[in-house]
């Protein structure tokens, strides 16, 4: 039996800050993009104290573990951890994933805050992509599915997480 | 491609998102359906992060000569076929021993130590082992309902090998009258899950004339038998 998950409580940041959280590539490496976005409650309000971690594949679709049958990316670090600002805003710089095989590429995503007993689970598609060939993103029903999808900006993209209302982002059990 | 997933945990492993005996809930739990993720490449691969992000110092939280009582708490990482997880980054946050968090939010009128910041982390070796030195956390006040205080307890997060292994819990302490009163500790519904946040208290680990011993496992979950179907 597993050891059951807990809310990271509202001191978080005591815990669980790097300073080279938000930066999955260094500043300055070519192809980064600014992903950016607002964690939000189910009346709309910013929800300061949550953590956003991201968990990808390079730009060639391929991951820094022993698990992936082409063989290990090494040196892509793949995951971003961003605490919530007061306006509830988090942020990674990172690049775009490659495809992986039959999928998509996406961005997985763990959101962690007071008031969540357990993770919650999404993903980040974009939107210049076939996401519809995706199995993942096609098992969902049809009239979310926008909620997984970001959009682009100057510097990146923009995604926001909405936890509970209108506009609910999709959640997946993991 | 084929590939090994891993278990999902029996209900009333975790607690529901929607436990209204916790106040924080409510507007923050998703009111849609989860939708079932099939374990592909982006949930059995991980962040491997252990190496040149550690200290060994990192794991004593009692280098600046905090008050309270002196606590080595250590265990393993576990995954759910009892085998260890090594190279694991497990880290810890907690309150002083007054109660007390270092933190601009943390405003109850409990003092703070200036020899206490509360943060520690550390790497599980070959065996899934990890050990930190701390002090005792207090108990302390909070305003979910009348008259609530939180058990003393550790923040926990663990990332295993894997994407879905990555977890974040609660260690509590054997013997504490507040657990039966916390809406967090008793949100997990099956029993014997919860007693999996309760350390052990351990006299062969205690050492003499300086700090008792607790121990607390943490499972992770384990490796389905067969593939996926995707």
């Amino acid at each position: 039996m597993s050891t059951p998950a807990q809310t990271v409580g509202p001191f978080l940041h005591i815990g669980l800050t790097w300073p080279d959280g938000e930066f999955v590539v260094p500043q300055g490496n070519p192809g980064a993009v600014w992903i950016r976005g607002a964690l939000l409650d189910g009346t709309g309000q910013p929800v300061q104290d949550g953590l956003v971690e991201t968990w990808q594949a390079d730009p060639d679709g391929r991951f820094d573990h022993p698990e992936d049958p082409r063989g290990a990316a090494t040196g892509f670090r793949g995951f971003g951890r961003s605490p919530t600002t007061v306006d509830g805003h988090f942020r990674v710089l990172t690049q775009v994933p490659g495809a992986l095989p039959g999928a998509a590429p996406h961005i997985n995503v763990s959101v962690f805050a007071r008031g969540l007993l357990h993770r919650v689970v999404t993903r980040i598609y974009f939107p210049q992509f076939d996401n519809a060939s995706d199995p993942v993103f096609a098992s969902v029903p049809r009239e979310r599915r926008h909620t997984l999808v970001a959009q682009s900006t100057e510097d990146g993209y923009h995604f926001d997480i909405r936890l509970q209302g209108k506009e609910e982002t999709v959640f997946f059990d993991v | 491609m084929n590939l090994i997933g891993y278990r999902r945990d029996p209900d009333g492993t975790h607690p529901p998102l929607d436990s209204p005996n916790y106040g924080s809930t409510r507007l923050r739990h998703p009111g849609e359906r989860l939708v079932l993720l099939p374990h592909g490449l982006s949930e059995i691969t991980g962040p491997l992060l252990g190496p040149g992000r550690v200290t060994e110092s990192d794991s004593d939280l009692t280098r600046g000569e905090p008050l309270g009582q002196r606590v080595i708490v250590h265990g393993r990482v576990l995954d759910g076929d009892g085998r260890a997880v090594p190279e694991a980054l497990v880290e810890i946050w907690q309150a002083n021993a007054a109660g007390r968090y270092r933190h601009t939010a943390d405003r109850w009128p409990a003092p703070i130590d200036p020899g206490f910041d509360g943060v520690g982390r550390t790497l599980t070796d070959a065996a899934g082992r990890y050990r930190f030195l701390t002090i005792k956390p207090g108990a302390y006040p909070w305003r979910n309902h009348h008259n609530a205080w939180r058990p003393a307890h550790i923040h926990f997060s663990v990332f295993g090998r894997a994407f879905t292994q990555r977890l974040v819990t609660q260690m509590y302490f054997p013997d504490d009258p507040l657990l039966p009163h916390d809406p967090i500790f008793t949100s997990v519904p099956d029993e014997r899950a919860r007693g999996l946040m309760i350390a052990r208290f351990d006299l062969a680990a205690t050492e003499p004339n300086w700090a008792l011993a607790f121990e607390f496992d943490i499972v992770l979950r384990g490796r389905d038998k067969t593939p996926e179907h995707r």
